[in-house]
């Protein structure tokens, strides 16, 4: 199904504008993510696209042509798995997943079979007759998502569907989501403020800040051509360098840089795996901490910027916190971005 | 010895405050099952005065039961979806709402029933029908079953969970009957048991409305001890335990069940 959003905005009772007005299109089958800090307005669009918050007057949300801005949430025929999976305690697996087939008012073989092959694609047989609280934090969410799929939705909407887990289960489970929306082929919609989340399920992530996206695009394009500081920082952690421009130099407080094109009024970002520790580097930093991550050290810099740098370092040894070192950075691997007010 | 007479004390007091309590229910029951109470019972034990009461006073039994099956109907129409708002709605405006679904508990049943009959009592033929102590039980009773209903419905996130249902395509209809009342079941149980419980064993209120023609179980207690012999009163009040003890216990168990689930 294509999703066409227009000019879509949500003002709160009291004022607080937690969306500003936003286009937004999605092309059938893409899974296209809303990345960005608690409080951007990312929960907020996902609401509004599923008929649970209604956006200030002159929107438009528009499902493969039907206007369906003035539809509630029941009669929108989306599927939705909540923050808290929203399972209800008072049924079974088979129960909670066979319900919006029973909305449906379809006979009851037939959603018996439905039920039953989600259940197959998600990973759950044996499961049917079990109770909610009999299930592990995993199939819960399994069963959030066969839920929603059962009635075959236009559109599959996830609210932070891996926030609930704990961190060792989530990047397992991120992957399987993943392969699972793959296979059913949706249109979805995903909210997280997580950003390998969105890079690893995503086909396109929109980056958004204070009530607007700030950037929409594929996973790569937002790491290698992030338009605003913002972005940058929060797909791949770029961090600001303090200091002066001056020509195509930027003098920082550990030495100067050289930059690949002019910079005034801009921002300028790099990102820990494009600093080198090299001996004939111009910039002197003091070592603060060592963390060793296995394939690479994890270093802690201080005196270059006014911040710490961090610095992921392949080889055999590192330096050890308290000695100086030189550092280098290419240029064509600095980020010369413009200064966002959102930063 | 010392340590000996420092457990023999809890023990001492615990059996006397038992006894404070129980003997004077145990001579009650017994003076109901002798034959004459006056000389003891040395006069032996009967049934004979448990069957006077069945028979002078089934009415009163009878009707203080449909009375008290009535009100607990009336209560779950009211008092479940009344909950179901005040959860829905949390706000000053629900917390002042509460405050007043629950004045009556405050209020003696002796000025709220003055109240009834004041407002009501000239209308003759409410006035000397059942249906007049109803409203009554109804007013005194609905708190608790709005309380317990809440209680329960607080500790669920009843707004994600009826998203959800919405999200598949219930409606408000559907969402009521299939999550919010199986979910607070409960509680429910609990308020339905305490209501029954509450309506069978009112007096204060029930005694300033009643009739001569309509008394319920307690009312028809006083008036055994007023106007029969002290055994068929005494008879009177073990047919009173035997029908408000398991009553009493079930509503422990259910509340006992609705607090386990809030937690």
């Amino acid at each position: 199904m294509t999703l066409t959003l227009t000019n879509i905005a949500k003002t709160f009772p009291g004022g607080v504008k937690a969306l500003l007005p936003t286009d937004l299109e999605i092309a059938k089958g893409e899974i296209v993510s809303l990345l960005g800090p608690s409080g951007c307005g990312k929960s907020t669009l996902l609401r509004m696209i599923a008929g649970l918050e209604t956006p200030d007057a002159g929107a438009k949300i528009v499902f493969d042509g039907e206007d369906v801005t003035r539809q509630s949430v029941e009669t929108r025929k989306i599927g939705m798995v909540f923050q808290s999976y929203a399972l209800f305690p008072n049924m079974s697996v088979r129960g909670n997943i066979g319900y919006g087939l029973k909305m449906q008012k379809l006979p009851k073989s037939e959603i018996e079979a439905r039920v039953n092959e989600v259940m197959t694609l998600c990973r759950l047989d044996g499961y049917a007759d079990r109770a909610i609280t009999a299930l592990s934090g995993g199939q819960r969410q399994r069963v959030a998502l066969a839920r929603a799929m059962a009635p075959r939705p236009r559109v599959l909407l996830l609210d932070e569907p891996l926030s609930a887990l704990d961190a060792a289960l989530r990047s397992q489970l991120r992957d399987e989501l993943a392969l699972l929306l793959r296979q059913f082929g949706i249109t979805a919609i995903f909210v997280t403020h997580d950003q390998n989340e969105a890079m690893a399920i995503a086909d396109r992530v929109a980056v958004m800040s204070q009530g607007a996206v700030a950037q929409i695009g594929t996973p790569e394009a937002l790491y290698r051509n992030p338009s605003t500081g913002f972005v940058a920082r929060f797909v791949g952690d770029a961090m600001p360098l303090e200091g002066r421009v001056e020509g195509d130099q930027l003098h920082l407080p550990g030495g100067s840089l050289r930059l690949p094109g002019p910079a005034a009024n801009s921002e300028v970002l790099v990102r820990a795996e494009d600093i080198r520790i090299d001996p004939q580097g111009p910039v002197t930093a003091r070592v603060e901490t060592v963390t060793f991550l296995g394939t690479h050290y994890r270093i802690a810099l201080s005196g270059a910027s006014d911040t710490l740098l961090i610095a992921l370092h392949s080889g055999l040894s590192a330096p050890s916190p308290g000695e100086t070192v030189h550092l280098s950075i290419a240029p064509e691997a600095l980020l010369i971005l413009p200064k966002g007010v959102a930063a | 010895m010392m340590k000996s007479v420092t457990k023999s004390i809890p023990l001492i007091v615990t059996l006397l405050a038992c006894a404070f309590l129980l003997i004077p229910i145990i001579q009650s029951v017994l003076a109901g099952l002798t034959v004459n109470y006056f000389r003891g019972l040395s006069s032996g034990l009967t049934l004979k005065w448990v069957a006077r009461v069945l028979e002078l006073y089934s009415g009163s039994i009878l009707l203080s039961i449909w009375i008290a099956l009535v009100c607990l109907v009336v209560t779950l129409i009211l008092g479940v979806p009344a909950a179901y708002a005040l959860a829905r709605n949390p706000g000053r405006a629900s917390r002042v709402l509460e405050e007043f679904i629950s004045l009556p508990l405050a209020i003696p049943g002796l000025a709220l029933a003055l109240a009834l009959l004041q407002l009501y009592g000239t209308l003759q033929g409410f006035r000397t029908s059942w249906t007049f102590i109803l409203v009554g039980h109804v007013l005194y009773t609905l708190p608790f079953m709005v309380r317990s209903v809440l209680s329960v419905l607080a500790a669920i996130d009843l707004k994600v969970l009826e998203e959800g249902a919405a999200s598949l395509g219930a409606g408000p209809a559907r969402r009521f009957f299939d999550i919010v009342v199986p979910n607070a079941l409960p509680g429910i149980l609990a308020g339905a048991l305490t209501v029954v419980t509450l309506s069978i064993g009112e007096f204060n209120l029930t005694w300033m409305l009643h009739t001569p023609y309509l008394k319920t179980l307690p009312v028809g207690l006083a008036d055994s001890y007023a106007s029969m012999r002290l055994e068929v009163a005494s008879a009177y009040t073990l047919v009173f335990f035997v029908m408000i003890v398991p009553l009493l216990m079930a509503m422990q168990w259910a509340s006992a069940r609705a607090q386990r689930i809030m937690q």
